[in-house]
C-alpha cells in the first residue's frame, strides 16, 4: 500500500477515513489528485508540444485535458454538497430525534409531580427517596434535549432571544443561591463580589442565567475540595459590563485551550471521567454571548486553576429604541 | 367552578394535568384530537384552553385559528402547551392570538397550573 502510505503523509487519508466516505467522495483526496493532474498535464503538454509542431493537435490534446480538470473540479463540488448536505441531516436528525423525546420526557416529569406531591396523598420516606432519584434523573435528561436543541437551533441560525432590560449582579446572586447545594456537596465556597450601581443589561435573560451557571458550576465541579470559587461583576469599560469567575480547580492543559469552545470538547483530565457533563454548555455559553454583542474568554494554568469570564454592553448600548425590541410574552425555558 | 380545556393527544399527559386541574378545583375537560377540541370548545365554552400543536385530524395552528374566528370562542384564553421550540412556531402561536407558549418538558405541573390561575384572573378582569 505505498500509494496509501504516501496519503498517509499528507494527513489526507486520515482526514477522509474521519469523514467515512470513500476516498473518491473526499474533498480533500479530489483536491490533491486535481492538484496534480495539472501538474501532471502542464509538464505533458509541454513535452508533447514541442515534439509535434502541429498547432491542431496541440490544441485538441489541451482541451482534452481541460476538460478531465474540469470533471475533477466537479467532483470536488458535488463531493462537497454531499458533506454540507450530510451535516444539515444530522442536525435535523437531533432536532427530530429531541423532539420525540420530551414527549416520554414529561409524561415522566408530570407523573413525578403527581407522586411527590400533596395531591395523592404520602409516600413512605424510602419510596420518595427513590422517587426523587428517579426526578433527578428526568431533570437530566431535559437538560441534555433542551441543550442538543439548543446546538441545532445555533447550527441552523435559529437561535430564539427573548431580551429584555435586567440587573446582571441579581441574576448572578440568584444563580448563585441555586448552586448553593451543588456547592456545599462539592466542598467548595464561593465568595461574591460586585460593583455598586451598575447599569442594567439588556438580553434574554434565561440564556444569560444559562451562560453564568454553567461556569459556576464548571468551576465548582472542577476545584471540588481543593479551594474556593470567587465571582465578581464588574465594568469593563463605559459601555460593557464583565462577570468573572475564577476557580482554583485543576485548570485546563494549554495544548486544549484552543479547543474549549468546541462542541462536545471535554479537557483531557484527572476528572475527565468522574464529572458529569456534555461538552455542550460552553459551545452554547459562546453562541449565546455573540448573539447579544458579548463575548467571552477565559485564562487558565494547569493546577492553578481557570478564570471564566464574559462581558455584556449596557443597556444603554445595546437596547434598541422603541419599536423594534418587541417583549413578547414567550416562556420557552422555566425560570 | 371554572371550566378549563385540555387538548392533548398523548393520554399519559393528558390524564395527569386533567388529573391536577381537578385536584386544583377546576372542572376539566380532555379531547385527544383537533377536531374533537374545537367541538367541546364550542359546545362547551370552556374558560381557558390548553392547546398542543402536533394533533391528529387538525393541527394546533388550525385550531387556534378556528378558534379565535369564531365569535363564541373568539374571547377564551389559549396557552400552547407543547413540546415544539422554534421561532416560527412561537411566532406563528402568538400571532394567531395565543396568550402564551409554554414547553412542557421546562414546566412542573405547579407551574402550569400558576399561569392558568393567573392567565384567568387576568382574562376574568379585562372581561
Amino acid at each position: 500500500m505505498a500509494f496509501g502510505d504516501f496519503l498517509a503523509t499528507m494527513n489526507v487519508y486520515s482526514e477522509c477515513k474521519r469523514y467515512s466516505v470513500r476516498l473518491i467522495e473526499c474533498p480533500s483526496f479530489l483536491f490533491l489528485l486535481m492538484g496534480f493532474t495539472t501538474i501532471a498535464a502542464m509538464i505533458g503538454t509541454y513535452l508533447i508540444a514541442i515534439r509535434y509542431t502541429e498547432p491542431e493537435f496541440v490544441v485538441i490534446l489541451v482541451s482534452g485535458i481541460t476538460v478531465v480538470i474540469f470533471s475533477i473540479g466537479n467532483m470536488v463540488v458535488s463531493s462537497f454538497e454531499r458533506l454540507a448536505q450530510a451535516s444539515r441531516m444530522k442536525t435535523e436528525f437531533i432536532s427530530i430525534v429531541s423532539h420525540q423525546l420530551r414527549t416520554p420526557l414529561s409524561s415522566l416529569k408530570w407523573s413525578l409531580n403527581l407522586l411527590t406531591g400533596p395531591h395523592l396523598g404520602d409516600v413512605n420516606q424510602k419510596q420518595l427517596d427513590y422517587l426523587n432519584i428517579i426526578k433527578e434523573s428526568n431533570e437530566r435528561m431535559i437538560r441534555l434535549v433542551n441543550d442538543l436543541l439548543e446546538v441545532s437551533r445555533i447550527e441552523q441560525g435559529r437561535i430564539i432571544l427573548n431580551p429584555q432590560e435586567f440587573s446582571l449582579e441579581d441574576l448572578v446572586q440568584i444563580v448563585i443561591n441555586d448552586l448553593a447545594g451543588l456547592a456545599q456537596t462539592n466542598n467548595v465556597r464561593v465568595f461574591y463580589q460586585k460593583e455598586e450601581n451598575l447599569p442594567k443589561v439588556y438580553a434574554d435573560q434565561q440564556k444569560i442565567g444559562f451562560v453564568v451557571q454553567n461556569l459556576l458550576d464548571n468551576a465548582i465541579k472542577y476545584t471540588k475540595g481543593r479551594g474556593n470559587v470567587e465571582v465578581r461583576v464588574e465594568r469593563a469599560d463605559r459601555n460593557t459590563v464583565r462577570v468573572l469567575v475564577k476557580d482554583q480547580g485543576i485548570g485546563i492543559p494549554k495544548a486544549q485551550q484552543l479547543q474549549v469552545f468546541k462542541k462536545f470538547f471535554r479537557s483531557d483530565n484527572v476528572l475527565k471521567y468522574q464529572t458529569e457533563g456534555s461538552g455542550l454548555g460552553l459551545f452554547i455559553a459562546r453562541a449565546i454571548l455573540e448573539s447579544v454583542g458579548g463575548q467571552i474568554g477565559f485564562d487558565s494554568m494547569e493546577g492553578k486553576g481557570s478564570t471564566f469570564w464574559f462581558t455584556l454592553p449596557f443597556a444603554t448600548i445595546s437596547k434598541p429604541s422603541v419599536g423594534i425590541g418587541r417583549e413578547h410574552p414567550v416562556n420557552s425555558t422555566a425560570s | 367552578m371554572e371550566k378549563v380545556l385540555v387538548v392533548e393527544d398523548e393520554l399519559s399527559l393528558q390524564k395527569a394535568i386533567v388529573d391536577v386541574l381537578g385536584i386544583t378545583g377546576y372542572t376539566a375537560l380532555g379531547a385527544s384530537d383537533g377536531e374533537e377540541g374545537l367541538l367541546l370548545a364550542q359546545k362547551e365554552k370552556p374558560d381557558l384552553i390548553l392547546l398542543d400543536i402536533i394533533l391528529p385530524k387538525m393541527n394546533g395552528f388550525d385550531v387556534l385559528k378556528r378558534l379565535k374566528e369564531d365569535e363564541t370562542t373568539k374571547a377564551i384564553p389559549v396557552i400552547m402547551l407543547t413540546n415544539l421550540e422554534s421561532s416560527g412556531d412561537i411566532e406563528q402561536a402568538l400571532s394567531l392570538g395565543a396568550m402564551t407558549y409554554l414547553v412542557k418538558t421546562n414546566y412542573e405541573l405547579d407551574d402550569i397550573m400558576k399561569r392558568v390561575k393567573d392567565t384567568l384572573a387576568k382574562a376574568k378582569k379585562a372581561a
